[in-house]
């Protein structure tokens, strides 16, 4: 979700443009399967799991995870979406607009849930993931899986799996699409 | 929008009225609805979207539900709440409209939900301050939000409210809730029939986009949603009506008028009832009458109008042309 809304934000508007393609879609499909593996070897299977995308851009990677360990382990883990902007630290500074939806699965304690997003930057993010998540129940454990560490974090949170480690400068924009992963900057 | 130098979120800067919004902007909010609804059923339906945040309730008239699904609404949303009633106020010992106002900004409420007995208040606060204001009824001329709930019921039960047939049956004159609600329904696609006896409908109906009926069993059997106003007994001295026993006979939605609404017809109301006079309490307590639905909605409509006025900033493009 961050780098899409990051986008949007103050100074607003300008155009992305994409200096260096970092993944392309192959090696993002080769990285979710290696996640998924991962995953599954660190939890001694998928029973405890529950996966959750981070609205909006950790959602398709949450699904294509989960259709990864299906490959792996013959079933699911429960999937579901969870949506922060409500919970974050500079509402107000953006646009947040409620239009994607929370939808969790419903017992969540005890369980070993797997925050998905597709880039991990400072960390605030998943830092109002983990307060909305508390809001829905105890969950014995929460992981991290991002497809894309872009580094420069700004709270003491970091990833369990990660798909690419990718060094950028601050002034830079990460976006993952479904083609792939681009680098590029903001131009007005 | 009502506010001119709000951005279009829906609701402006704040929310007056229904008149002078658009279809789009009623959709939007409803939209949002959805969202905070969804909270609503959480473990703890709680978020910190407004922390920090105060939302003062300033009500010179009662209200039972209007203020505490406010109230709901801003806690869930972690702003606080001041509260105002007039009851408990130094208005008793003549301090002014303004200079109330003036208190209450002070005490660093970023949004004014008023409630006043004469029309326009709310338009006349919103000229003072900075805040933000809602308007939470003002005498009778509107209630948006309540519109915006019932709007939301309807929608939530039927989809949409394209093409549905509203009657709003009762005190039209007096009704703060028929006026926002004809306008809402109707800029929503539905068609609305008032019913009501001459004496309480407003004297000219003249660009109210409604037809009228004074006969309730003649479009009982057509109708897709019957909106029973609550009968205003404190604003009935004046012999409009020869009594409530007749107004009941002719007007009233007993059990026995009830049956003849069409099966999937729904029964709103806005509350509280008059059980016995307006609406049999069998009637408001059957399994089409919405009657609850309406209460529970109207704690996540008040949370999204509090959060569009509150928590969002604006749509880059808007920015980008303001720029």
């Amino acid at each position: 979700m961050a780098e899409r809304e990051r986008r949007m934000a103050p100074p607003f508007g300008g155009v992305f443009v994409a200096h260096a393609r970092v993944m392309t879609a192959d090696d993002m499909g080769r990285a979710v399967r290696r996640m998924a593996h991962e995953i599954i070897e660190r939890n001694h299977g998928i029973d405890q799991l529950v996966i959750v995308g981070l609205q909006t851009g950790g959602v398709p990677i949450a699904e294509h995870l989960v259709a990864a360990m299906e490959d792996i382990e013959g079933r699911r883990p429960p999937l579901g979406v969870l949506d922060v902007a409500l919970h974050r630290d500079d509402i107000g500074l953006r646009p947040v607009v409620p239009q994607a939806t929370t939808d969790l699965p419903d017992e969540l304690d005890g369980r070993i849930i797997v925050l998905v997003d597709d880039v991990l930057f400072t960390g605030r993010t998943i830092r109002a993931a983990l307060d909305a998540v508390c809001d829905f129940g105890r969950p014995r454990a929460v992981e991290l899986a991002v497809m894309v560490d872009r580094g420069h974090r700004e709270l003491p949170i970091r990833p369990d799996y990660v798909g690419k480690n990718l060094p950028t400068r601050r002034d830079e924009v990460v976006d993952v699409n479904a083609e792939g992963v681009d680098l590029g900057v903001m131009r007005k | 929008m009502n506010g001119s130098t709000g951005w279009d979120h829906g609701v402006g800067r704040h929310l007056l009225g229904i008149e002078g919004m658009g279809r789009g902007d009623l959709e939007r909010i409803l939209e949002v609805t959805d969202r905070f609804a969804e909270i609503g059923r959480r473990p703890i339906p709680k978020v910190p979207a407004l922390r920090g945040r105060t939302v003062a309730l300033v009500f010179f008239e009662d209200s039972t539900r209007t203020r505490l699904s406010f109230e709901t609404a801003a806690r869930r949303l972690s702003a606080d709440t001041l509260t105002f009633t007039a009851g408990s106020s130094s208005l008793s010992k003549g301090e002014s409209l303004r200079d109330t106002v003036e208190v209450i900004r002070s005490y660093g409420a970023d949004v004014l939900v008023i409630r006043h007995g004469m029309a326009g208040t709310p338009h006349r606060v919103a000229q003072w301050t900075d805040a933000a204001v809602v308007n939470a009824g003002d005498g009778c001329h509107e209630h948006p939000t309540q519109a915006l709930l019932d709007a939301y019921t309807l929608r939530e039960h039927r989809g949409a409210l394209d093409g549905m047939s509203i009657a709003i049956v009762g005190d039209i004159l007096h009704s703060r809730v028929a006026r926002s609600g004809v306008l809402a329904f109707s800029l929503l696609g539905a068609e609305v029939t008032l019913v009501a006896p001459t004496t309480l409908l407003p004297p000219s109906l003249e660009g109210w986009p409604v037809r009228v009926s004074h006969d309730l069993d003649d479009i009982i059997d057509s109708l897709d949603a019957c909106y029973m106003l609550r009968m205003q007994r404190e604003r009935h001295d004046d012999g409009l009506i020869p009594s409530l026993r007749e107004y009941t006979a002719d007007y009233g939605l007993s059990a026995r008028r009830a049956e003849r609404l069409p099966k999937d017809a729904l029964i709103l109301h806005p509350g509280p009832t008059n059980p016995g006079v307006e609406i049999a309490a069998e009637v408001a307590a059957a399994e089409r009458s919405v009657i609850l639905d309406q209460v529970a909605n109207g704690v996540s409509v008040r949370m999204a109008v509090l959060f569009l006025l509150l928590g969002s900033v604006p749509d880059p493009d808007d920015v980008a042309e303001a720029n």
